[in-house]
């Protein structure tokens, strides 16, 4: 019987795993199919502290996993199929058809990108689709893309794809954009950048030829629509949970975010503790993550220490 | 060993093969490529003499994944006699690598 399992390897589990380690818990991660998280997706990290010149996501998310193996955390690089509560009080924790025993869970599964769900957006991923802009920005030199949003990440990576792109317009549903300003400035004054207000993408043109060459726009004022000559089609709309793993085991708000109880890391189930994005709508920061891996290790370490 | 495959050695290290090939297209400066990095060198250490298994560097060779219209890294295509026989984009946990690998073994 293990003391406590990690799900999950962003920046809340990795902080998790370093301080349960450092309590001498052994802990055990998963990593998941995302090793690393949304952060191995963005290039510079510029507001995380400790890094005066930035740093990139994936040597930030390479610095913190081995910070937690130097103090032996365990690693196992697939995902979670299924937790289950034993009588007394374990779990029961299932990987690719392998069960392990645990005292504690510490959930930090984060949460995924929002993608727009229409079946031509399916059809053309990899087609002039992308889910991420620093990965495939490269593919689109000299050419005109969309990105969908209005948000911090969506200035970020409409900023990132100007490097490449001819023309990078940003295509949003209201008539203001909810980016910090100095986000908005950055992508405003970008003399690449053009954004187009009040509209929204209901469709991706191109699934017959295979490859993506516009898309229509619908006004949100007058429902009026147009279709736009373009050659690829990016999204920064927003997130959703993982919390698929924990359905029906701990509760979940509305939006399928995990509850824990405030100022705690403690979900309903006593043994069982949530930290970064899984259950947090609200700040979703690399710090604020890294803070709450932290309380879930030590929520779990007394946990184990008053059984 | 991970093999460093170049729009000059592609079509004797991928195409002409007689086992089946994952190749892995990557770029230095995709997060998730440096994430599936180290996950793809185990897969081909596991795999020795069974199955190759190499890498495209897209930012020097751009022939073959332009050919195969590849616009999203990392993709992992997976050859069999010269042909696709699978494709995943993005990154993968390295069971579901493996399975869809063997599959053709």
């Amino acid at each position: 019987m293990r003391d406590v399992i990690i799900i999950g390897s962003g920046p809340a589990g990795w902080t998790a795993a370093i301080y349960a380690a450092r309590a001498e818990l052994k802990p055990l991660v998963f990593e998941g199919d995302e090793p690393g998280g949304q952060l191995t997706t963005t290039t510079d990290v510029e507001n995380y502290p400790g890094f005066p010149e930035g740093v990139l996501g994936p040597d930030l998310m390479a610095t913190l996993k081995k910070q937690a193996e130097r103090f032996n955390t365990e690693i196992v690089s697939e995902r979670v199929d299924e937790i289950r509560k034993n009588d007394g009080g374990s779990f029961t924790v299932v990987s690719k058809g392998e069960e392990y025993q645990t005292k504690t869970i510490i959930l930090a599964t984060g949460a995924t990108a929002k993608r727009l769900g229409l079946e031509s957006e399916k059809a053309l991923y990899g087609k002039g689709v992308s889910a991420c802009a620093t990965c495939d920005g490269f593919f689109f030199k000299d050419k005109e893309v969309v990105i969908v949003g209005g948000g911090d990440s969506a200035m970020e990576e409409a900023n990132f794809l100007t490097r490449f792109a001819s023309k990078v317009y940003i295509v949003h549903r209201r008539d203001a954009f909810r980016a910090s300003k100095i986000m908005q400035d950055r992508a405003l004054n970008n003399p690449k950048i053009e954004v187009i207000w009040n509209s929204a993408v209901t469709e991706i043109l191109g699934v017959e030829e295979g490859r993506v060459t516009g898309v229509r726009l619908k006004s949100t004022t007058d429902g009026s629509t147009r279709d736009m000559k373009i050659d690829g089609v990016f999204s920064a709309i927003g997130h959703v949970p993982n919390s698929d793993v924990v359905k029906g085991l701990v509760d979940l708000d509305e939006k399928g975010y995990v509850k824990t109880d405030p100022g705690t890391s403690k979900t309903g189930i006593p043994g069982i503790f949530a930290c970064g994005d899984l259950q947090d709508s609200r700040y979703r920061q690399a710090i604020t993550a890294a803070g709450s891996g932290c309380m879930a290790a030590l929520d779990a370490e007394r946990y184990l220490a008053e059984r | 060993m991970e093999k460093e495959i170049t729009d000059a050695t592609f079509e004797a290290d991928v195409l002409q093969a007689k086992q089946p090939v994952l190749v892995d297209f990557w770029a230095p400066w995709c997060g998730p490529c440096r994430t599936m990095g180290p996950i793809v060198e185990e897969l081909a250490e596991e795999l020795d003499g069974k199955a190759v298994v190499g890498k495209v560097n897209v930012d020097e060779n751009n022939r073959y994944a332009g050919q195969y219209g590849v616009m999203s890294i990392p993709m992992f295509l997976i050859f069999k006699d010269g042909d696709v026989v699978d494709q995943l984009t993005g990154v993968v946990a390295k069971g579901e690598l493996k399975e869809r690998l063997e599959k053709h073994i």
